[in-house]
């Protein structure tokens, strides 16, 4: 129980003094898992509209892998990334193995599927006849996926939050192709690894706490957007 | 822009398709060899459900791809060598939900000219002119998610009409509202259309409301236009049988009024006055409709006395037995349908030719106001 306390304790005391080492590493946090989260909005909304808008043949099938990818372990991705980055790897002579690019990288790839799977599903439960509404005002098709976007904009404010909150929290990946180098691609949960398995609790419970409230703001954030927008 | 399109040749039809034809899944389900539409005419398309109203609205709009046949607009072919959405531009199209966006009623009727990259000014200007017109400048701020079902048609139509088109189509525009709302979005809808000649196609499943708001009227079953013509040659002339179920069930009689004081007015039909109850104009053009549950046949010689304010002289043109009852279609100067029971046939020993009393109440008619037409 006295682990417990003085561990809180100290941890208080590393953030109200702002540690420069805790304030790096939430730093690099935010900036890699920001990155992530950018990348996958634009591609995760842009695939997952095609596909939602189109017919094709294989379309369950597609729909049922970026459904599955939403589960993506990031363990996993961790190893794949880790193998075509190796230094013998398909994209060996990148060189970014071990480096902050790396960790965007294998982030971006399990928050995809994520940000996809919502847009899909967001795109897909608007009314059917709304595409027709928005041609027959004489829209481009361009102009009709851009007013379909800003139609779902709700459930791709929670795509961001479910994308950002699966990135953020992530550590099995960003160890793998990050490394954990000091002062270079550290991140608050490959910290908070590390930390507690050197016994440093108090450290470990610091980066612990600003996970966590760097996850809610983020999400509070996004939910007083959305709730603004709610019917009265 | 519109002096110009006053000196078009009105002769050239604005809107027409050539053997139209729509197939899904091997079943054609839409089959029109030729359809003409003059600028500045209300066309209605009537039937029930899966009629094909809606694959005709969207085929003429392009919306429904692919297609056998051709459209022109204004005698030109439309086709892909220009992009269609520059078609689409001309036409407006208003369905049975209203399909709001999710923002304020202001932009929600303002959609259509920012897709055109109108400016903003000259945006705000046909907006408020169109809130004004469907009565709800006052919702102009409230977002469209907190509007009743009256409410969100008015600005669906509104946004539609901001756009200007050439070409209305409207898809069973008030098949989901109550009849309150309905009822005065009718009467907003005839002002409108008449002020603005905007040439318009309506598909309705509502006899009543086809025979007030059209100068056409086209019934549609299985893909097909069974007839097409002026609303009273439609639904007293039906020309097969399904066409006089789904229309031709009451007479339509239109006429000029020739007398009116408070509570109710004669309107002369064929020479003949034919009285009914309501508020109408001297001189005002009306259609009535009536029931033939509601006339009463009579032998000639009968000199009963009835509280119906309208009795005519006929004579039996033709009976057609309908089970339990007979259809009885009469002259009466005018043609006039009625029901009678198998029985009262026999007692009163109708045949065709024969001159029978046909009777009807001032209160039984329904009547339709189409004042400008």
């Amino acid at each position: 129980m006295d682990l417990i306390l003085e561990g809180i304790k100290k941890a208080l005391w590393l953030l109200l003094t702002l540690d420069p080492e805790v304030r790096g590493v939430t730093l690099l946090s935010i900036k890699v898992s920001g990155t992530a989260t950018l990348i996958s909005l634009l591609i995760g909304i842009s695939i997952g509209t095609i596909v939602a808008l189109s017919e094709f043949r294989g379309k369950r099938f597609f729909v049922s892998l970026i459904n599955t990818g939403m589960g993506l372990p990031p363990v996993v991705v961790g190893l794949f990334v880790t193998i075509f980055l190796w230094r013998n790897g398909p994209l060996g002579f990148f060189g970014i193995l071990y480096t902050p690019i790396a960790m965007i990288l294998a982030q971006a790839i399990i928050a995809t599927p994520i940000v996809m799977g919502i847009t899909l599903a967001a795109i897909q439960q608007l009314p059917k006849r709304l595409q027709l509404q928005i041609l027959s005002l004489g829209a481009t098709r361009l102009q009709m996926v851009w007013i379909l976007i800003k139609e779902a904009k709700l459930p791709l404010l929670a795509a961001v939050m479910a994308g950002f909150g699966g990135v953020i929290s992530e550590v099995g990946a960003s160890m793998m192709v990050g490394g954990n180098i000091k002062g270079y691609s550290r991140v608050l949960t490959t910290a908070t690894v590390m930390e507690t398995s050197r016994g440093n609790f108090d450290m470990a419970i610091a980066l612990g706490i600003i996970l966590l409230l760097l996850a809610y703001i983020i999400n509070l954030i996004l939910t007083q957007i959305q709730q603004r927008e709610r019917p009265r | 822009m519109h002096n110009a399109r006053c000196t078009i040749n009105q002769l050239v039809p604005i809107l027409e398709a050539k053997d139209l034809e729509v197939e899904r899944g091997g079943v054609l389900i839409l089959s029109i060899p030729f359809l003409s539409i003059q600028q500045g005419e209300t066309l209605s398309l009537i039937g029930p459900n899966g009629a094909g109203k809606t694959t005709l609205l969207q085929t003429l709009s392009y919306l429904l791809k692919p297609f056998q046949g051709e459209i022109l607009f204004r005698g030109e072919v439309v086709n892909s060598n220009c992009p269609v959405f520059e078609y689409r531009r001309k036409l407006a199209m208003v369905f049975q939900e209203p399909l709001l966006f999710d923002t304020t009623v202001f932009n929600n009727v303002a959609s259509g000219l920012k897709i055109r990259r109108m400016k903003k000014e000259e945006v705000r200007h046909i907006v408020e002119e169109n809130l004004d017109r469907f009565g709800i400048s006052h919702l102009s701020h409230r977002s469209a998610r907190t509007l009743s079902t009256g409410e969100a048609q008015r600005t669906s139509l509104a946004r539609a009409f901001a756009i200007q088109p050439e070409i209305l189509l409207l898809d069973e525009p008030f098949a989901s509202l109550d009849p309150p709302s309905r009822e005065s979005l009718i009467e907003d809808l005839e002002r409108i259309l008449r002020r603005t000649r905007t040439t318009t196609i309506f598909a309705t499943h509502d006899r009543l409301e086809a025979l007030r708001l059209s100068d056409r009227m086209a019934v549609m079953n299985r893909g097909k236009i069974l007839q097409i013509g002026p609303p009273e040659e439609v639904m007293n002339q039906p020309v097969d049988e399904f066409v006089a179920s789904f229309v031709g069930v009451e007479t339509v009689l239109t006429g000029k009024v020739v007398r009116s004081d408070g509570g109710t007015f004669s309107v002369s039909i064929s020479g003949q006055e034919v009285e009914a109850i309501g508020d109408a104009l001297l001189e005002e053009v009306v259609t009535l409709c009536i029931r033939p549950e509601n006339v009463t046949l009579s032998s000639p010689s009968s000199h009963e006395i009835t509280s119906a304010r309208n009795v005519f002289l006929g004579r039996v043109v033709r009976i057609t037995p309908l089970g339990f009852y007979h259809k009885v279609q009469l002259q009466c100067g005018f043609p006039l349908v009625a029901y009678v029971t198998n029985q009262s046939l026999r007692n009163l020993s109708l045949t065709e030719g024969k001159e029978v009393k046909a009777s009807f109440k001032a209160t039984a008619i329904h009547v339709v106001r189409r004042q400008g037409r």
